[in-house]
């Protein structure tokens, strides 16, 4: 089983939709509890940061989740889940995050361009990604986000986009992956990916 | 480089696709799912569903509709038309959208916009603008007054600066339409456009007015992301010829 983690921040839907149309038993789970007999992990994510960490310690995800990582459960933080994997962001004050991964977010300068970037942007393919294993460098990908992660370990970044400036729009890092952008709603090329870590799990 | 957008739209009533022409004189045309679809397979970038039943009761049929839209299709898309408070947005988002847009509501009720914004994230929020030229400033530069209730009701607000209102309450993008364009297919209405994106930093969606391969490439450059209707509908054009013909003029398109 999939867990999909539902602490209140996002449309989970279709990232349920995006799994079971790959023929996997998904869940969406609200209980931390079933994470123990997860054979992987998503956590996806809209919205702003502090409130999500706050949910994620309020309903008692933290110590679950880290333990699983621990472990060795393949785990996939997509949108806010990738930029919670951080140790902190700059969104609306100073916020802690899960410290998995050695960076922190921070918000597009004013010149990128428009803020909130929406649309479809294009990845940068390290070719040696797992989770980007026949995804062609150069392939769209749609994002939705204000902020975006600046990742200290250039081993853990995947895929790089730019607006504005270049940033992580994949970063993998032994079981754990993040996706900056919605690969639930990246068409074909989105499901592929899916897929990839599918194959991992 | 970030790609700009082609977004057909898809006017429902009661569950079902129609289409409209000045808002009114509107036609059945079909089945919103093996729409959806069928954009989603033509390389559509988003899709827009504007709901324009005004009951209440119908609110059910169009979630219905909202879920089984997010059932068949891997790309985002917005849902507007009678959002009336920041539960029936949530309850939108809840069924599948990405996104919804808020029009009316946020004209009458301004705080929506923020509400919206900090419980779901600026992101997913779209207001919708419908302008319609009311005069001039001088020096050909016009104005446009804001309209609501589907464009029958005069605001008597300026459209650039209900714009910029809408961005510092926390809309993340605008959806603009020229309701003097509207339906008429003689172009988008370009010095609108231009005034609205230079008046805020969030993206803003052109509206009105698209009839040939050259209106979507001048909409484009003034705007991030185009709309049509009854062009992709009529099949006067398709998704894939409009994506050609800008990708032949050096615009970022996906393919």
């Amino acid at each position: 089983m999939i867990a999909i983690i539902d602490y209140g921040m996002s449309n989970l839907r279709s990232v349920r939709h995006a799994f079971e149309y790959l023929g996997t038993d998904a869940r969406i789970v609200d209980d931390p509890t079933t994470l123990r007999n997860a054979r992987a992990i998503v956590l996806p994510g809209d919205g702003a940061f502090g409130p999500a960490t706050e949910n994620l310690r309020g309903f008692g995800w933290l110590e679950p989740m880290h333990e699983a990582i621990a472990r060795g459960v393949p785990f996939l933080g997509i949108c806010l889940g990738m930029q919670l994997l951080f140790d902190s962001s700059q969104e609306n004050g100073e916020h802690r995050g899960l410290g998995i991964l050695r960076g922190r977010v921070k918000k597009f300068p004013r010149d990128a361009g428009k803020i909130p970037q929406i649309g479809w942007n294009q990845l940068r393919v390290n070719p040696t990604s797992r989770f980007l294993a026949d995804v062609r460098d150069g392939t769209y990908a749609y994002f939705v986000h204000s902020y975006y992660c600046e990742a200290d370990d250039a081993n853990a970044i995947a895929a790089r986009t730019e607006y504005g400036i270049e940033y992580a729009s994949v970063v993998e890092h032994d079981n754990v992956w993040g996706a900056q952008f919605h690969p639930e709603k990246s068409g074909a090329d989105g499901l592929k990916m899916l897929g990839n870590f599918l194959s991992i799990v | 480089m970030l790609a700009k957008r082609i977004i057909p739209c898809l006017d429902v009533q009661n569950g079902r696709v129609v289409k409209g022409i000045n808002f009114v004189g509107l036609r059945d045309a079909g089945d919103p799912i093996e729409q959806a679809r069928w954009y989603a397979e033509q390389g559509a970038d988003e899709l827009t569903f504007l709901d324009i039943t005004a009951s209440v009761e119908a609110r059910g049929t169009l979630l219905q509709m909202v879920e089984r839209v997010a059932d068949t299709i891997f790309i985002p898309f917005t849902v507007g038309g009678g959002v009336r408070s920041a539960d029936d947005f949530r309850d939108l988002l809840r069924a599948g959208a990405d996104k919804a847009s808020i029009n009316t509501a946020a004209v009458t009720n301004p705080q929506i916009i923020s509400e919206c914004a900090e419980k779901f994230g600026s992101q997913c929020v779209v207001v919708a603008i419908d302008g319609k030229k009311t005069g001039d400033r001088g020096q050909g530069v016009g104005t446009w007054e804001v309209f609501t209730h589907g464009g029958r009701k005069a605001t008597g607000r300026d459209a650039i600066e209900w714009a910029r209102e809408v961005e510092s309450l926390g809309a993340g993008e605008i959806l603009l339409t020229s309701m003097d364009r509207d339906g008429t297919q003689i172009g988008y209405e370009l010095e609108l456009t231009r005034a609205i994106v230079d008046a805020v930093n969030i993206p803003v969606i052109a509206s009105g007015g698209a009839g040939t391969l050259e209106h979507f490439y001048a909409g484009i450059q003034v705007a991030d992301a185009v709309l049509a209707a009854s062009l992709f509908h009529d099949r006067v054009m398709s998704i894939v010829q409009v994506k050609d013909y800008l990708s032949a003029r050096g615009v970022p398109v996906r393919r």
